[in-house]
């Protein structure tokens, strides 16, 4: 299945100003309609082993399995709905490798990786992602932040310690409490949405929302949206104008058109009499 | 490590590491910061840190706690605050924000794993299950709405600003319309991204960043001409008075002082 012509990707990645190394991943495949970031972490290169490791797991599988799985179908065995399944099964791989590696060899020891990863199939995505690399989307004018952060900060927001403008001054950034590759078993959070032709869908590190205020990441989705390219690259800037202290990573996606499942007859006439 | 300097009447007294995830103020001596003077509560106030941060908390004291000339109930203690208990006063000083070159350290994204934090705080430890609905969180993280094209500043008046070093220009820039319906007329550049031209036809944007302004063409086949030179696919920086050329209107780019 492919969603050619229906979605437009661009991406920009950037160490930043302070960091020599980049150890942020990014992967994209617009005809499959698939999308994952990854901010790694750990000494040395292993950040960038573990993020590496990750996304690349993640897109060749899943570039694979999409040839013969379809994702809105549900799935015999589980119950669950493919894309779903895919997701989970793919996360876990990509997690024992990253685990097994970082585990085997004393150089990667303790590396790990944030994830965002979004599958688009029939006008909707199903989005999963572990710690605190985020996906927002803008629509009708309006910008939202899609997926919660895995982090202390969240926490301390939800329990109400600290309001979010607090959170904004607070010291104790980048503590994640979900990351991929840290333990044998990690869990990412599944959600489905509905999108609709014009929304643009922003997956970001840390790197990006840390610097960059919501107001003006949502000023240039707007402003630049028929621009894709250059509107990755003015974000990256941005976060670079004000500081540039983490690794910067931006992927854009935006609704074309309509890009329903291609179903058969006899599925419709299936659904027609449910 | 977070710390707090006691001082009276500017004179210094002691130096206090919040090194416990609980730190007591008061009078009474079972106080890990005992003040023995009567304008002080027994139990006064409470400092609860957490890693880098530190919350203080007054404990209903009959005088009150200040910080920075306010009284406060419950207040984020941020590097360089005075809180004030009587005659006394509390110097808060993190060090790691004063230190620049160890903060850069504390940027490193780190896992926090279940356990590793005591969570004897007003912080449940959730981590095995914050699966909330992100719709929910969404709408209550308040939207913002970006549909006003001209006169949204969002600079100036942003309640949630990020570390912006230097990150106006000194200068401000306008833009004067030399041909067209409009001509005369002038446009402010205050916004970190102004956009030119029309949609569909040529579009063009003029960012406004630290280093000055910088006009990158966004869509469309003809591509904007700056002082009788066409511009390709990169920025291009404005100096004052030049001539940009776009969907048929000439206008001038000019500083503001």
């Amino acid at each position: 299945m492919t969603l050619s012509g229906a979605l437009a990707v661009a991406s920009c990645t950037d160490p930043g100003m302070v960091r020599s190394h980049n150890e942020d991943s990014i992967a994209s495949d617009g005809d499959q309609g698939l999308v994952v970031l990854a901010d790694g972490m750990g000494g040395y290169n292993a950040g960038e082993v573990a993020s590496g490791m990750a996304t690349t797991v993640i897109i060749t599988e899943l570039q694979q399995l999409l040839e013969k799985r379809v994702p809105y179908e549900i799935d015999a065995h589980s119950g669950q709905l493919v894309a779903h399944q895919l997701l989970h099964e793919q996360i876990a791989k990509a997690n024992t490798s990253i685990y097994q590696a970082a585990q085997s060899q004393p150089q990667y020891a303790g590396m790990g990786t944030t994830l965002v990863v979004a599958l688009f199939y029939d006008n909707k995505m199903t989005v999963a992602h572990i710690g605190d690399s985020r996906m927002y989307r803008l629509r009708g004018g309006e910008l939202r932040q899609v997926t919660k952060d895995h982090s202390l900060l969240q926490e301390q927001i939800d329990s109400g310690v600290i309001t979010p403008q607090q959170a904004r001054q607070s010291q104790n950034k980048n503590l994640v409490t979900r990351a991929l590759g840290i333990d044998p078993i990690v869990e990412a959070e599944i959600h489905d949405y509905e999108t609709q032709p014009e929304d643009i869908y922003l997956l970001c590190s840390d790197g990006l929302c840390d610097m960059v205020s919501d107001d003006d990441i949502g000023l240039a989705l707007q402003t630049l949206s028929s621009n894709l390219k250059l509107c990755a690259q003015h974000l990256v800037q941005t976060a670079n104008d004000n500081g540039g202290r983490d690794n910067i990573s931006v992927i854009l996606v935006r609704v074309l058109r309509d890009y329903p499942a291609p179903r058969s007859i006899v599925g419709k006439m299936m659904s027609w009499f449910k | 490590m977070a710390k707090l300097i006691l001082s009276m009447d500017g004179l210094v007294l002691k130096e206090i590491a919040l090194t416990k995830e609980r730190t007591t103020i008061g009078r009474k001596p079972h106080n890990d910061i005992q003040i023995d003077n009567l304008a002080v509560s027994g139990e006064h106030a409470v400092i609860v840190t957490i890693l880098q941060d530190s919350f203080l908390e007054d404990l209903g004291s009959t005088n009150g706690t200040v910080v920075n000339g306010q009284p406060i109930k419950k207040h984020f203690l941020q590097n360089n605050d005075i809180i004030e208990l009587g005659k006394y006063k509390l110097k808060y000083v993190n060090e790691a924000v004063a230190g620049q070159a160890k903060a850069a350290d504390f940027e490193k994204t780190m896992v926090l794993r279940p356990g590793s934090v005591k969570a004897a705080t007003p912080a449940p430890a959730a981590a095995a299950a914050p699966v909330a609905a992100p719709v929910a969180a969404a709408a209550a993280g308040g939207a913002r709405n970006f549909s006003d094209t001209v006169a949204g500043q969002s600079a100036t008046a942003a309640p949630v600003a990020p570390p912006k070093p230097a990150a106006v220009p000194q200068k401000n820039g306008a833009l004067q319309l030399l041909s067209g319906a409009n001509a005369g007329k002038e446009l402010d550049l205050t916004k970190p991204l102004t956009t030119l031209g029309k949609p569909g036809v040529q579009v063009a944007v003029i960012t406004r960043r630290p280093q000055g302004f910088f006009i990158t063409h966004v869509e469309g086949v003809s591509f904007p001409v700056v002082n009788g030179k066409t511009l390709d696919a990169q920025a291009h920086s404005l100096n004052d008075h030049d001539v940009i050329e776009l969907a048929g209107v000439k206008m001038e780019f000019f500083l503001k002082t």
